[in-house]
């Protein structure tokens, strides 16, 4: 009884929190579908004003969107008092912060490791997915739709549902404590994402192609090596990427598997950044180490823009 | 080379027969074309004879050896796709020469046979070229030359014309039509939806209609003696036409068959038939006059040169002699065709 | 006439006819094989070994050992009877702190799905939109994306700070609060916190999704709205919203599957907050702090089965083709 009115109580305030975010969001919405109404080219006085709400929501998306990293680079730039006084304009241009960063062997050290694990993760999953991706969307057989919602099932599950497992199987390897460990594990979750995106890239590669092949006298291994290899790289890469993306962003695995100072990755390494005491946490040059590993990301992320977002939409996960 | 035999092939897909059941004799070095609405199979059983798909039952012999479990690429057989379907990504002599390498075809035998091929098709100055960098015609030629190079014994092409534009659809068929007088013993099927690309190519024609041969014969002999009302109404443009009713009941038949150009425009007095003017298309050499005679579709009559005739006229038409084919209830064929009166 | 080349059952035993199907099969078989058999050492064991520690009373000292003992369910429920008679129940299900993280991640899934897809349409009918600039807008909006979690859960963190924040500085400035916020450790702040950062990070993922939904629906659609003169909300909510369901449906599973196991930024960005934890940090947390393999494997059971339940319910109810087999 008592845990029934606080499910009802819970549902009434879930009503009013969907309907306060419903009415908030509604007159942006209703200015971007107003102003594509009416087109650039309308100044009546009406057709001006939804325009200028238009743009007010773009500013807006962009500026929320950009600003938690500029105000990162900011503040990476700013060391002592200054770090402290809020600014919204850079002030300093300081770079101790950056070499206190890079001074650090450990932290170096996780950048090391975080590239070659990563790397090592998705060169395993994109040959191990890559013949596999041929035989799901090329090779009619019975309970394909079966094995493609597995595969999609495993990306999807929760990593901690096989911690312990996990931890059991890597101790009992020898593996505990290095970057194997995690080559190992993040293997759980690239190896169906590249799967899944590369079937989906793979299903709509031309069936004649394959068929002029086939009557060349190609064999399926021919096939995916020297026709359909060449003309899916792009997809190759942007699978890539997001693998390794997903790869370079995780956590739970490398906070788990690792202990030492010199096996970490990049993420571990950021969580638990100490200073010189314990209390004091060292927000500066957390904010260089952070803008340190985000740009190379932010730059290949924007350099293969158009192709990301096809890969992601492809795959409908999260890279 | 190939002497091809069909027993009883039969396809099924899943519950859904395709093919069912046809029975067909390709002889050595023939052209034969499979002709038949979209839906009647056609592809399928170029693709069956191909080995693209499995035969659920029956027979397909070339030279007497049956080739139902044979790969594709050992049938000695070379296709033609409706989209050419060239390797993007390979010179146009890479593409040519890829099945032979895969063969493993020594090297200077293979660049004589891909140089033959290319002078063949006047595409030698194009061989380093990437697909993406030829005109739809000139990658036609390729996808072409890539099956020439290949020495087949059997020569497939799947509705080859259908992507490219008019004027480069008749140029191309008089280039098939050629490579089949110069590759004499080579035996050549080509499947197409256009009965007028079928009756310019074909030495024999095969009418498929719903997964069954509704009629084999050679061109002259689907236009002039059709098996059924359907292959009549398929072969010849414009259609045939079909007149049903008393007129046919006259005739001693349930539906009367005549081509456009077997009914004349006569004088009042000699007329068997009459109605109205409806409609009229100028072709130039010939005109198409559609005269509503008080059926269900008007009927249409071909007259060469130029026709003054006024729309609304009232015209009087009769059948050339010897030219009408009657049909019984279910579409077969009165024997003896009636002269008209 | 469109048919794919296609390959009888996976032992090609069907007809046995062609040798084109068989040699298909079979190539078929073995480009599966290597990547099953990883999943299955990967995935599948360690899930089944999970499973089964939290039959166990598996801890830090006796896990590699092997001498952990079977106890049954006895870590999810087990009846303990004290010296005066009375019954006491333990284990994980009758766990307050467990309950607690249940609720959270309930909380935490439901709320930020749901600001995450509301605030995702509007963003995508943006980038739908036609106007000067709009690959820029789309740059922008992939930056949170690519951002790690960590980093971004370390930012806002110092963007949350209660003495030096730029947030409560905002918020100060312009009078909303007359005293800083501690947004982090406050209980009643800390899911707020939790909240806008996922929010932040994950619409453009959530955007993204839509706007490929979008771009499917044809043109003539609204042109054909648009010359019979229907207002463009109308439209958007009697044409855009209907076709736009589909690929909402498959945005919000991924999403919320992604939601309930929420880990990372929730152990960075608010550690030690017990308004914020959730089940994915209270297993952690047994499995790694304390060593209590058996609790925690319980308490991830517990989470994948949910999991796996709500899954089930979702792909049977919603008819969702999730794995665009069928529409092909």
């Amino acid at each position: 009884m008592e845990t029934l009115t606080f499910l009802l109580w819970q549902l009434v305030r879930f009503a009013i929190f969907l309907a306060v975010a419903l009415a908030v969001t509604f007159p942006f919405l209703y200015a971007v579908l107003a102003a594509g109404e009416r087109g650039e080219e309308d100044r009546s006085p009406a057709g001006l004003f939804w325009r200028g709400m238009f743009w007010l929501v773009v500013g807006l998306i962009v500026l929320v969107a950009v600003f938690p990293f500029y105000y990162a680079i900011l503040s990476s730039l700013e060391t002592g008092t200054a770090l402290f006084r809020v600014n919204y304009l850079p002030e300093s241009f300081n770079l101790a912060n950056y070499r206190d960063v890079l001074t650090r062997p450990a932290f170096v050290r996780a950048v090391g490791n975080s590239v070659f694990v990563a790397t090592i993760t998705v060169i395993a999953a994109l040959i191990l997915a890559v013949t596999a991706s041929y035989a799901l969307a090329r090779v009619r057989f019975r309970g394909r739709g079966l094995l493609l919602m597995t595969i999609l099932a495993v990306s999807m599950f929760p990593q901690i549902a096989v911690l312990s497992g996990l931890y059991e199987l890597i101790n009992w390897l020898g593996l505990y404590n290095t970057p194997w460990s995690l080559i190992l594990s993040y293997t759980i979750f690239t190896l169906p994402f590249t799967v899944w995106v590369l079937t989906t890239f793979m299903r709509d590669l031309p069936i004649e192609i394959e068929e002029a092949a086939i009557m060349d006298g190609a064999s399926p291994w021919i096939i995916i090596t020297r026709v359909f290899m060449p003309l899916l790289w792009p997809a190759l890469v942007t699978t890539g990427l997001l693998a390794f993306i997903g790869a370079w962003n995780e956590f739970l695995f490398a906070l788990t598997f690792t202990i030492s100072e010199n096996q970490r990755t990049v993420p571990v390494a950021i969580a638990i950044f100490t200073g010189a005491s314990v209390q004091e946490i060292p927000w500066g040059p957390i904010m260089a180490a952070s803008v340190l590993v985000t740009v190379p990301l932010i730059v290949l992320v924007l350099v293969f823009q158009r192709k990301i977002v096809a890969g992601l939409t492809a795959g409908g996960v999260k890279g | 080379m190939a002497n091809i035999q069909l027993r009883n092939v039969v396809k099924a897909f899943g519950a859904a027969k395709v093919i069912k059941g046809v029975d067909l004799e390709i002889r050595r070095g023939e052209f034969m074309v499979f002709v038949g609405p979209s839906g009647c199979g056609k592809s399928t059983l170029l693709r069956l004879i191909a080995g693209l798909e499995t035969i659920t039952s029956g027979d397909l012999l070339f030279d007497g050896e049956r080739m139902n479990s044979v790969l594709p690429s050992k049938r000695g057989i070379a296709m033609v796709f409706q989209s050419y379907a060239l390797y993007p990504h390979m010179t146009v002599y890479e593409n040519m020469a890829f099945g032979m390498k895969l063969a493993g075809a020594s090297k200077e035998e293979l660049d004589a046979r891909v140089r033959r091929a290319a002078r063949m098709l006047q595409i030698d100055h194009l061989l380093e070229r990437l697909p993406r960098q030829l005109s739809g015609g000139q990658r036609q030629r390729v996808a072409i030359g890539r099956a020439i190079t290949r020495d087949p014994r059997v020569f497939l092409f799947d509705e080859p014309l259908s992507n490219l534009d008019a004027a480069l659809r008749v140029a191309t068929r008089l280039e098939i039509a050629k490579l089949h007088h110069e590759m004499r013993d080579v035996t050549m099927i080509y499947v197409t939806h256009d009965q007028v690309e079928a009756m310019t190519l074909a030495d024999r024609i095969c009418v498929l209609r719903d997964g069954r041969v509704e009629q084999v014969g050679t061109p002259a002999e689907l236009y002039d003696h059709p098996a059924n009302l359907f292959v009549a109404g398929f072969i010849g443009s414009p259609r045939m036409n079909f007149i049903e009713g008393p007129i046919a009941a006259e005739h001693g038949c349930a539906t009367l068959g005549v081509r456009s150009e077997h009914l004349d425009l006569v004088s009042e007095e000699e007329g068997t038939w009459t109605g109205r003017v409806v409609h009229a298309e100028d072709l130039g050499s010939d005109n198409y006059l559609f005269v509503d005679m008080g059926l269900s579709e008007p009927v249409i009559v071909r007259q060469p040169g130029k026709v003054a005739v006024a729309m609304g006229e009232q015209v009087w038409l009769r059948p050339q002699p010897g030219r009408l084919h009657r049909f019984d209830g279910n579409g077969q064929p009165i024997p003896v065709p009636m002269a008209a009166e | 006439m469109t048919t794919t080349v296609t390959a009888g059952s996976m032992a090609g035993t069907r007809s046995g006819e062609s040798g084109l199907e068989r040699q298909r099969a079979r190539a078929a078989f073995w480009f599966l094989v290597p990547m099953l058999a990883m999943l299955a050492f990967v995935a599948a064991w360690p899930l089944l070994r999970s499973i089964m520690l939290s039959l166990t009373d598996a801890d830090a000292n006796t896990i590699f050992s092997g001498s952990y003992e079977w106890v049954g369910f006895d870590n999810y429920l087990r009846a303990q009877e004290r010296a005066d008679g009375t019954i006491r129940w333990r284990g994980v299900l009758v766990d307050a702190s467990w309950w607690n993280a249940v609720w959270n991640t309930i909380r935490f899934a439901v709320m930020s799905v749901t600001l995450e897809t509301i605030l995702g349409l509007l963003v995508a009918l943006v980038l739908h939109a036609e106007f000067r600039g709009r690959g820029l807008v789309r740059a922008a909006i992939l930056i949170p994306w690519a951002i790690p979690t960590i980093v971004s859960a370390r930012m806002w963190g110092w963007m949350f700070n209660d003495q030096y924040g730029i947030i409560n500085h905002m918020l100060l400035s312009v009078g909303l609060i007359d005293a800083p916020i501690a947004w982090t450790a406050r209980p009643d702040t800390a899911m707020i916190a939790v909240l806008i950062v996922d929010v932040w990070k994950t619409t453009p993922f959530m955007a993204l999704l839509i706007l490929a939904g979008l771009q499917m629906i044809p043109k003539e659609m609204y042109e054909a709205a648009k010359l019979d003169g229907i207002h463009p909300v109308r439209v958007f909510f009697r044409v855009t919203l209907p076709l736009l369901k589909p690929a909402l449906m498959v945005a919000v599973i991924f999403r919320l599957l992604d939601a309930l196991r929420i880990f990372d930024l929730i152990y960075v960005l608010t550690p030690r907050s017990s308004s914020t934890v959730t089940m994915s940090v209270i297993s952690f947390q047994n499995i790694r702090e304390f060593g209590d393999y058996a609790e925690g494997s319980a308490q991830s059971t517990i989470l994948f089965l949910i999991i796996l339940v709500f899954v089930t319910l979702y792909i049977w109810l919603g008819r969702v083709d999730l794995s665009g087999e069928r529409s092909r």
